[in-house]
């Protein structure tokens, strides 16, 4: 129905690549808009929504953990729960961990050290629309900029996650960044509605910037949410 | 009362900043095993009553100053002056 769907991009006071976020959704064939992290409704007609990198509250305590209580995230958990499409990239993916949105945890990077750089990641997940445009096994470039990239999950939960492929994308072999688990770069939820990345898709549009891989994932959060439109929840 | 909360990287979570505090104390000449960082965080409660102070000082736990995934915490009351 919506030729562009409506896919708002909240901002946490400390999101730094929102705009990036907005200005690709909307090369992207999206409508696009920032939304301030105390409103208590996302806009009418939203068919998507992105939590964006950068930082939130500070980032005291654990990444993530303050913003998880923010305003717009009741909100963004009610449309999770309908069914909504959600991506959180980076900062975005820690506040879904520690939402609960999203399973696992992000710590510091094994080296300490804040990685900037572009990486090698392969598609893991086939069940989840927000790689619709990406197939299993395919070799993606996107950079990563982190300091808390480090994904976690216990034995058992992993074993969960990989039976119910909802391991969505790991950095390529001898790529990975942070220490993070199984090389773990991105996860979805139970239901593929909800997916996290430490890498920055927004980054990785515009050929300007270098590797344009980023726009076959936020594209498939297009693709998605102009499905969805159809039937707004 | 006053409390202490300390929370701690779970056992078997890779600590970097632990080992890497760990690796300088060797450095400096002490022997070290095993070096782990957590947090400290006190708290005043408008409440003298042990009991009840405990169990709201495990929904904050719970719900904000840890992880449950990944890191474990203990309370402690201050004695009181």
């Amino acid at each position: 129905m919506s030729e562009r769907p409506l896919i708002p991009v909240v901002v946490f006071p400390g999101s730094n690549d929102d705009r990036d976020a907005v200005r690709s959704l909307e090369l992207l064939g999206a409508r696009s808009m920032r939304v301030w992290h105390t409103e208590t409704e996302l806009p009418r007609g939203t068919a998507g929504v992105v939590l964006p990198g950068g930082f939130s509250y500070g980032d005291y305590l654990r990444c993530g953990a303050i913003a998880r209580f923010s305003p717009v995230m009741r909100a963004v958990g009610a449309f999770a729960a309908a069914g909504g499409f959600v991506l959180g990239i980076c900062n975005g993916f820690q506040i879904l961990t520690e939402a609960g949105l999203l399973p696992g945890a992000l710590r510091p990077n094994g080296s300490l050290s804040f990685v900037c750089r572009d990486t090698a990641l392969t598609v893991v997940t086939s069940h989840s629309p927000l790689l619709g445009r990406c197939e299993p096994g395919q070799e993606l470039t996107i950079p990563v900029k982190h300091g808390d990239g480090c994904w976690l999950a216990d034995d058992d939960l992993y074993a969960e996650l990989e039976a119910r492929d909802q391991i969505a994308i790991r950095y390529a072999p001898g790529a990975n960044p942070n220490g993070a688990r199984a090389d773990v770069a991105g996860v979805t939820n139970a239901e593929g509605n909800v997916f996290g990345l430490m890498p920055h898709p927004e980054h990785a549009v515009d050929p300007l910037l270098g590797p344009t891989d980023g726009a076959l994932i936020l594209g498939s959060l297009v693709d998605a949410a102009r499905l969805s439109a159809a039937a707004p929840v | 009362m006053r409390a202490t909360v300390l929370v701690r990287p779970k056992q078997g979570i890779l600590d970097p900043q632990g080992q890497a505090v760990e690796s300088s104390l060797r450095h400096l000449g002490f022997e070290v095993g095993e070096t782990r960082i957590g947090r400290l965080v006190d708290v005043d409660l408008p409440t003298d009553d042990a009991g009840e102070a405990r169990a709201q000082l495990e929904r904050m736990c719970e719900q904000l100053l840890a992880n449950p995934l990944i890191e474990s915490y203990e309370i402690a009351f201050e004695a009181s002056t």
